[in-house]
């Protein structure tokens, strides 16, 4: 339809054509003008003017919209603990992402240019932006799952972690009352009855399922039975437990099994003198041991629960877990913008300094940051600005019951107005922050474009 | 001396850089093998157990996802928002931007500044008041609602775009065009509209992502029958770590055409991004 109409219309005054017949040209000129402009300015004004003026006055009004409240919606946002917490963490996200991601972009940017395979490097970490953040949310929901067993970053912690200390070898692992040990304070057993060099203990623990013994275990029956030399002390830690029944509690019976992998320590007046480790049978040897009375202990390392890694999702981290998903997305955003910032810096003053002598990190630090400071600076506002509107990630990864730890202006707005709260009057308040938040924003880009004009 | 430490410098920065690489690669590696994996092998331990036992992988799941008739329609739904909206963008904005950087009307520049002003303009501030319009037009809950949604708030970025890119064009072609007796229409679709094709290329594709991708439009704006992929697997998440079967390749069947998209088309991917940054 616009079409039909637009072409009737005849050329618009490149040169002034004057009298009545140049009046005419140039109305048709601008109606032609506004036809064009038209379906733009409908929508923006429908969709986008008018309800930024609605949101404005329905914010003052209370939450079923029937009686003006002034100000107090705008109070309430600061009263109210859920939407507080929003406001600090909005607070946190906004100081703490942008200035990751620069720092990264930056850092990565200098450093990809030194490489042969710098292209492939930046496709590889700008294709997350092409990740819906639903996707990402998802992706990530999966890495910071708390089971080690599941989750790929508590798998690496917990390996990590027992690579360093040891893991436990047999958390539910305890003796039998009256049969030789007792139990102390802090989980550990001690020999109720001390050793001197040249004798055997045998130390029963139960307890420990089948299942959870290691499959180098051995039957401790033989080195059960095996005698000392005169300046050791030998024995065997075994499982006082015979599958199908038959076995006598305080015996090593035939087929019950060594506990290989139990650290056993010898101490003397409550002091360690030795340690060592239990072999596959369960045996364990102290030798050159000075005469006198010895207690054998099981430490409680021993049978300390497994360390089960990080809780990512847990009340205190979950905002930097998020966090840690946003970087994923957004740092190759920063350092192509970077990057492109960096080809631009003149290569002279980067030569001159190297001939001088200056070394790169003198480079880095006194010529590029200072010549690129305009570029950070834009990189470091968009990500303001889109950190200020995360909505997606916030409430995909946090989970149900940590969401209010998490909860940031976006997902408050969003719970407030129709998850649940049914608040319109203080939804619309929030979303008015949210638009009061991004006005230097916009004040920015107006003044930018304007003396792009001049 | 220098040479060596040089080199040695450039082992370590590879090094590093691979490092990094690798941490990039993993969650999506992550997440694609764990969608190969069915649920009883999620329940016993994490996708890292395929590399000792690869018996674990197969297609099953995906097969499961096609006779999933609440997924696929979630998957029509996507395009039938995504490809209308970014058409519907492209070609409003392009209208307008000739309109803004060519053509003459009362208050032309006052007007365009206001569309810079509106390109940081928060779509949540949008979303009681239009839902309550939509509501009376009887557009709450349907494609098109979601769509001209869409197609507002990314209006202001795309005017922004192709007005900047049609003022760049030389004067004297316009003139010249004018002179030879063509219309507006004429001079719009034969010499404007090729000439932007760059702009154009870097806006569809960025506007096309920004849609598909899109969760918070949709969870408000569609219901059951007309939500896209992103709401649909939202909507499963509630139960995350016992449905791992269906999230895992859900996930991965809805970013697999915007990445397809962005090694299709780096070059206006990256500008189309890089441009909209702005907002």
């Amino acid at each position: 339809m616009t079409a039909t109409v637009v072409k009737k219309a005849t050329a618009p005054a490149p040169a002034q054509p004057d009298g009545a017949r140049g009046r005419r040209l140039r109305r048709r000129g601008r109606i032609v003008a506004l036809l064009f402009a038209l379906p733009a300015l409908l929508l923006l004004g429908a969709l986008v003017v008018y309800p930024v003026l609605f949101s404005v006055g329905r914010s003052l009004f209370d939450a079923t919209g029937t009686e003006f409240v002034g100000g107090e919606n705008y109070a309430e946002m600061f009263r109210d603990p859920a939407t507080l917490k929003a406001v600090r963490n909005t607070a946190v996200w906004v100081v703490v992402a942008p200035t990751l991601l620069t720092g990264l972009g930056l850092i990565l940017a200098v450093l990809v240019e030194k490489v042969r395979w710098a292209t492939a490097f930046k496709l590889l970490l700008f294709m997350p932006m092409a990740v819906s953040f639903l996707a990402a949310g998802i992706i990530f929901r999966l890495a910071y799952d708390e089971d080690p067993d599941k989750g790929v970053l508590n798998a690496a912690v917990v390996s990590v972690h027992d690579a360093f200390t040891g893991s436990s070898s047999y958390p539910t692992a305890r003796a039998r009352d009256g049969e030789g040990l007792t139990r102390e304070r802090d989980g550990s057993y001690v020999t109720a009855a001390d050793v001197s060099p040249g004798g055997t203990a045998a130390l029963g623990l139960v307890g420990v399922a089948p299942k959870d013994l290691p499959g180098e275990a051995e039957p401790a029956s033989g080195a059960a039975s095996d005698t000392a030399a005169p300046d050791e002390v030998r024995g065997v830690v075994y499982l006082d437990f015979t599958p199908g029944g038959g076995g006598e509690p305080g015996v090593v019976d035939r087929e019950e099994s060594g506990l290989p992998g139990l650290t056993v320590e010898a101490v003397r007046d409550g002091k360690k003198v030795a340690s060592t480790t239990t072999a596959s049978d369960g045996s364990f040897r102290f030798t050159g041991l000075d005469d006198g009375a010895y207690a054998l202990k099981l430490p409680s390392d021993n049978f300390a629960p497994p360390y089960e890694g990080v809780s990512w999702l847990g009340p205190a981290l979950v905002t930097p877990a998020i966090i840690g998903a946003y970087l994923w997305i957004w740092t190759g955003f920063a350092m192509v913008l970077i990057g492109a910032g960096l080809a631009t810096l003149p290569r002279d003053a980067l030569e001159a300094a190297r001939m001088d002598g200056a070394n790169e990190w003198q480079i880095f630090r006194r010529i590029t940051v200072p010549l690129l400071a305009p570029v950070l600076t834009v990189v470091f506002v968009t990500l303001v600005i889109n950190v200020m509107k995360v909505f997606d990630l916030v409430y995909i990864i946090a989970p149900g019951p940590v969401q209010e730890d998490a909860t940031v202006l976006a997902t408050q707005m969003w719970l407030v107005s129709f998850g649940g709260g049914n608040n319109q009057g203080l939804g619309s308040a929030l979303g008015v922050l949210l638009l009061l938040l991004v006005i230097p924003a916009m004040v920015f880009n107006v003044r930018r474009f304007k003396r792009s004009q001049r | 001396m220098n040479v060596i430490r040089r080199g040695l410098g450039n082992a370590v920065v590879q090094a590093f850089l691979v490092v990094i690489g690798l941490v990039w690669m993993t969650p999506l590696a992550g997440l694609f093998l764990s969608s190969l994996r069915s649920a009883e092998d999620t329940a016993k331990g994490g996708w890292w157990t395929v590399f000792t036992s690869p018996g674990q992988l197969s297609f099953d799941n995906y097969s499961a996802l096609l006779d999933n008739s609440g997924i696929t329609q979630a998957f029509w739904n996507t395009v039938l928002i995504s490809v209308p909206t970014t058409v519907l963008v492209v070609v409003v904005a392009a209208l307008a931007g000739y309109a803004f950087a060519w053509l003459e009307f009362p208050g032309r520049d006052t007007v365009f500044l206001v569309v810079v002003a509106l390109l940081v303009v928060p779509v949540q501030i949008g979303l009681l008041p239009v839902a309550k319009l939509f509501g009376q037009l009887g557009l709450f809950g349907t494609i098109p609602g979601v769509v001209l949604f869409h197609v507002a708030y990314g209006l202001p970025f795309a005017v922004f775009l192709l007005r900047n890119y049609f003022a760049e064009m030389p004067k004297e072609m316009l003139e010249a065009a004018r002179m030879d007796g063509g219309n507006e229409w004429r001079i719009f679709t034969r010499l404007v509209l090729p000439v932007g094709r760059p702009a154009i290329a870097s806006l569809a594709i960025f506007q096309f992502l920004w849609v598909w991708n899109d969760m918070l439009v949709a969870l408000l704006f569609a219901d059951s029958s007309s939500q896209p992929l992103t709401v649909e697997l939202q909507s499963q998440i509630r139960q995350f770590g016992s449905n791992v079967d269906v999230l895992a390749p859900g996930a991965f069947l809805s970013l697999v055409v915007p990445v397809v998209v962005f090694f299709a088309f780096q070059r206006h991917f990256v500008q189309g991004v890089m441009a909209g940054s702005v907002k």
